[in-house]
């Protein structure tokens, strides 16, 4: 039938990425399952295939955190904050670039403060921020997005738990196969090694996939710094070989 | 020079980023109107069929459960599906009387209940003239889950599809089989079938999660 078919991506290293049950981070405790998972050694069209969002109409700030909120469009003015652009491209394990593939965040404000209903740190809301952005990678992998760094936030797992600061990112890649969510973390935050969802990971050199490196040479003088995040999906194989029963 | 983040696993393969948790606050990013945030021009939302859509018009409907029983009222989930014919429609496009690809939430605000409305998916025919049963490929993202777990939704009202679904039967446990079963429920009234899936995360009944 269709080449998507004969796809193959590397297969997932499970041991590389964090375990679902890691006690540490209390929540996974109740949240992960007992059982093995179940093994597709033949993965079929509906996990090989994914959407494409190259029709997904998008304004025109909607990766520009600086300028997609404001709480009162006339007195909100831009966000507090250290100013930052974060760009980076979406390859796959064999430094392919994924063009055109959604790459969607959401993150806190300066303070550690998100703007959601159910978050009550007594770090105020930023009425100039909102924390959310997504956008399209460009025909080689690249995609961008300004934002104001996001502050340390605390959390109720351990007595005294901290979440370094940090951006959660999204990203599809070709299928639902290569679907990932993730953090960027900051190069040389000293509250990385110390956090317990951070910790899920055994391998630092799996910690480091998460780390955004500071860009000086993509920073804009007397305007913002940069950080480079590149995000690697799954690698998709070259195959030769036909259907076999 | 600096080096990217990017590792290496073997000569010219890179190791691909790492998993983290979605945390509690995924709505802001993914399901805007959830957290309270106001719209962007468009949304992927939970409709993935318009009243043009052709195919039985269907609502999926369910909890997540967690190993003590209790519900998640913070989880995030996507939807992967084939049109009434049986073909993915992967463009997603606002416009298009069906979509593939789909996203709700179980939130305080519905009690838990995550909510897709759809139609329910042809048989999708393999490149061995295979059928697979139609079924909903769902991913499952939320705090204390730190790599998303990917499932799939069977309708208990295609016994005969899914006792032939190459998918359904290389789960060696016939009993862990049922749990991937959607119910269906009286229909809503306005003649849309309605079928609970529950996902229990853990314990007993323990939905089956798939690597692939």
């Amino acid at each position: 039938m269709s080449d998507i078919e004969n796809r193959r991506f590397v297969p997932r290293d499970r041991n590389w990425h964090p375990a679902p049950h890691t006690p540490g981070y209390k929540t996974s405790v109740a949240r992960s399952p007992r059982q093995a998972l179940v093994s597709l050694l033949k993965p079929t069209l509906s996990e090989l295939s994914g959407p494409d969002f190259q029709n997904l109409r998008m304004g025109p700030h909607d990766n520009d955190l600086l300028l997609n909120f404001r709480e009162d469009p006339q007195h909100s003015g831009l966000p507090i904050g250290e100013r930052i652009m974060m760009h980076g491209r979406v390859i796959d394990q064999f430094g392919k670039p994924i063009p055109h593939t959604l790459v969607e965040m959401w993150q806190a404000n300066a303070g550690g403060r998100y703007r959601h209903k159910k978050d009550q740190y007594l770090a105020p809301l930023d009425p100039g921020f909102g924390g959310v952005g997504r956008c399209l990678t460009d025909e080689q992998g690249w995609y961008r997005f300004r934002t104001i760094r996001p502050g340390p936030y605390p959390w109720p797992n351990d007595i005294n738990s901290w979440r370094p600061a940090h951006i959660h990112v999204s990203v599809m890649g070709p299928s639902i196969s290569t679907r990932l969510i993730t953090q960027m973390y900051f190069e040389g935050d000293p509250l990385i090694p110390l956090c317990p969802i951070v910790q899920t990971l055994r391998d630092p050199e799996a910690v480091a996939t998460m780390v955004g490196r500071l860009d000086m040479a993509h920073s804009r003088t007397m305007d913002c710094l940069t950080y480079r995040f590149d995000l690697v999906v799954r690698g998709e194989l070259q195959t030769w070989f036909e259907n076999q029963g | 020079m600096q080096q990217p983040n990017a590792q290496p696993m073997a000569d010219g393969v890179l190791r691909e980023t790492a998993s983290q948790t979605a945390g509690p606050y995924v709505h802001i990013g993914l399901a805007l109107d959830i957290a309270g945030l106001p719209p962007r021009e468009q949304e992927i939302w939970n409709r993935l069929a318009g009243d043009q859509a052709e195919g039985e018009r269907i609502e999926v409907i369910g909890r997540v459960i967690d190993g003590n029983g209790d519900t998640v009222r913070d989880a995030l989930l996507e939807a992967w599906q084939a049109d009434a014919s049986g073909e993915y429609q992967p463009r997603f496009d606002s416009d298009a009387p069906f979509n593939s690809f789909g996203r709700t939430a179980a939130t305080v605000e519905n009690d838990g209940e995550w909510q897709f409305l759809t139609i329910k998916p042809g048989a999708v025919t393999l490149g061995n003239g295979r059928q697979m049963a139609p079924h909903i490929n769902l991913t499952v993202f939320a705090r204390g889950i730190n790599i998303h777990l990917n499932t799939r939704l069977y309708f208990e009202d295609e016994s005969e599809a899914n006792a032939g679904c190459p998918v359904f039967n290389a789960i060696e446990s016939p009993t862990r089989r049922q749990t991937l079963l959607a119910r269906r429920e009286s229909d809503s009234g306005d003649g849309v079938e309605r079928y609970r899936f529950d996902i229990r995360l853990q314990g007993e009944g323990e939905t089956v999660f798939f690597d692939f």
